[in-house]
């Protein structure tokens, strides 16, 4: 059993946060200096091959961040609701899955939510300064009253986890409960768990629980147990151990090997250089030929020519052009 | 009446509505109708606001222009409405001025002689009508463009239509506006630049009317057609 984290000390200096502003390494939309020194970096390790499916982690979010998810309807199925939202931060999905090996049903639980990525694609699109930020113990966080509902976001994850809310057009997602991390608690997932499916701690303990844990499954015939930090996204600050590894895509739909999309990285890196430098050159290009050409001006013969043409008296022929003027249309 | 106007359609097809031509000193020749204008302006006040307000969420550097708008909420939440406000102000443009934008055997010397116009030969330039075919070139430019901006805009207005693409294509959809808003605003640049070196052109779009002058050194064409009609006898305008 993994050591539990202690209950909060009721000492009033042990409520002072331990990470903030100072601990900023990204900040959408803006330059950072990152800290001189970077904060141990934490993770929540999800062992799918202990989790039981009761949810507690679910209902755990919705209560420590006040949240209320609407009344559903049942599918027919123990994935409820069916997605994330900007109320539910984590959930349940459940898969029923053959093995083609053992042809024994498999099901397949896997908590869903932010991954924190040590890259965040999220913090990359974001359009907005400070609405995005990644603080240097791993954690990234949306700062709601600097997003501006773009949605951008959602476009950059790589695992589709930011849910735009309705009710005030910003975007939700897990937080890794970073106030409760703030005053040295875990996640309030891992607190609820009554199996230590969820565990947290600094990401080098992490790492080394779950060696223990893919040890032990594969003593237990889970040849392909390993370890999810996809390394595509510069590894994440929640990890799974999977009994099938080699194959994430089964537990629903969880990227093989997430990266941020290539379209994000053009149109957030080289499309906004180029683009600038084109409309500069375009706009620099005017005011170069001006001062150059200088300014088309009407002429008092073009006047008195008109003045002719108008009043019926002879005005010269067209003008000769090096090749005939046309008169007529394309057909 | 010289030979050139006889040959020329009823209505050619650059002569627009309420085109007319006044004798005086110095010529008066009516351009754009007051709905012209206003349907005009309308369009280039919201181009320039979805340029500023486009352009603040497409890098950082120029965000602080949310500021214009009542911050990034605000102008996020009017952009796409502005966009939608274009779309349509642009349609009833386009109606308006497309067939006086169709292309004429002109357009092709024109264009071979565009360089000559640039270094300040106007005189080698054929005669052409209405527009030139810079001007067309603009015109198709705005309308193939505001096209595209208006499709993939829709597809990242995730307030209404999210449920209706997948992520993968809102990311295309992106990439594709921010490109398109590029050229289109150097579309802009073009077409504010010319009638800003042009000189007597922005009086066409304020007042309405340019002087002959103005007609005979650029549009001549579209002058030898007004003065034709005018001299075969007043005929209300085709509308």
């Amino acid at each position: 059993m993994f050591p539990p984290i202690p209950n909060p000390s009721v000492d009033p200096a042990a409520a002072k946060p331990r990470f903030g502003e100072k601990d900023i390494m990204r900040r959408s939309a803006s330059e950072v200096t990152p800290p001189a020194e970077r904060l141990t970096e934490v993770a929540k390790l999800i062992d799918i091959s202990k989790c039981i499916g009761c949810k507690a982690c679910q209902s755990a979010c919705l209560e420590w961040n006040q949240l209320h998810e609407e009344i559903g309807f049942n599918h027919g199925v123990y994935t409820n609701p069916m997605d994330l939202t900007a109320n539910t931060f984590t959930l349940m999905r459940f898969t029923e899955w053959v093995n083609p090996q053992t042809d024994n049903l498999e099901w397949l639980i896997r908590k869903d939510g932010c991954m924190h990525c040590e890259d965040p694609g999220c913090l990359k699109a974001c359009p907005s300064p400070g609405a995005i930020v990644q603080y240097s113990n791993g954690i990234v966080d949306f700062i709601h009253e600097n997003c501006i509902g773009c949605g951008y976001c959602i476009k950059g994850c790589p695992f589709d986890i930011p849910r735009m809310s309705k009710a005030d057009n910003t975007v939700y997602k897990c937080t890794l409960c970073s106030d409760r991390v703030a005053v040295g608690q875990g996640p309030a997932c891992q607190k609820a768990c009554p199996t230590q499916a969820i565990v947290f701690g600094t990401k080098a303990e992490m790492k080394d629980w779950a060696d223990f844990r893919i040890k032990d499954l594969k003593t237990r015939g889970f040849d392909n147990a390993g370890l999810y930090d996809p390394q595509g996204v510069g590894g994440t600050h929640v990890m799974y151990v999977l009994p099938h590894a080699d194959q994430p895509s089964i537990y629903a739909n969880l990227p093989d090997d997430p990266h941020i999309s290539p379209i994000v990285q053009a149109w957030k890196g080289a499309t906004k250089y180029v683009g600038l430098a084109v409309m500069g050159f375009a706009a620099a290009a005017g005011l170069l030929h001006y001062v150059v050409a200088g300014p088309n001006k009407v002429t008092e013969e073009d006047e008195e020519n008109a003045e002719r043409l108008t009043e019926g008296r002879t005005a010269p022929p067209p003008s000769p052009p090096s090749e005939p003027p046309s008169r007529g249309r394309t057909p | 009446m010289t030979a050139y106007d006889r040959k020329a359609p009823e209505v050619p097809d650059d002569v627009e509505a309420g085109d007319a031509v006044h004798p005086g000193r110095p010529v008066i020749v009516d351009r754009y109708t007051v709905a012209a204008r206003i349907n005009h302006w309308i369009t280039a006040i919201s181009l320039v606001l979805l340029a500023l307000s486009g352009l603040a969420l497409y890098t950082p550097k120029l965000f602080f222009l949310t500021a214009l708008f009542g911050g990034g909420q605000w102008t996020r939440a009017i952009h796409p409405w502005i966009g939608v406000v274009l779309f349509f102000s642009f349609m009833i443009l386009f109606i308006r001025f497309f067939r006086a934008n169709l292309p004429a055997r002109e357009d092709v010397t024109w264009v071979a002689h565009s360089g000559d116009l640039l270094a300040g030969h106007e005189e080698k330039m054929p005669e052409v009508g209405k527009y030139n075919a810079g001007q067309k070139g603009v015109f198709w430019s705005m309308s193939g463009l505001i096209v595209i901006l208006i499709l993939s805009g829709v597809v990242m207005w995730d307030q209404y239509f999210f449920p209706y693409t997948t992520i993968e294509q809102k990311r295309i959809a992106i990439l594709v506006h921010s490109i398109t808003a590029v050229v289109i605003i150097c579309v802009w640049i073009i077409h504010v630049y010319a009638a800003i070196w042009v000189k007597g052109t922005i009086g066409a779009m304020t007042r309405g009317s340019v002087t002959g002058g103005w007609a005979w050194r650029h549009h001549r064409k579209w002058l030898r057609e007004l003065v034709g009609r005018r001299a075969r006898g007043p005929r209300a305008p085709a509308e």
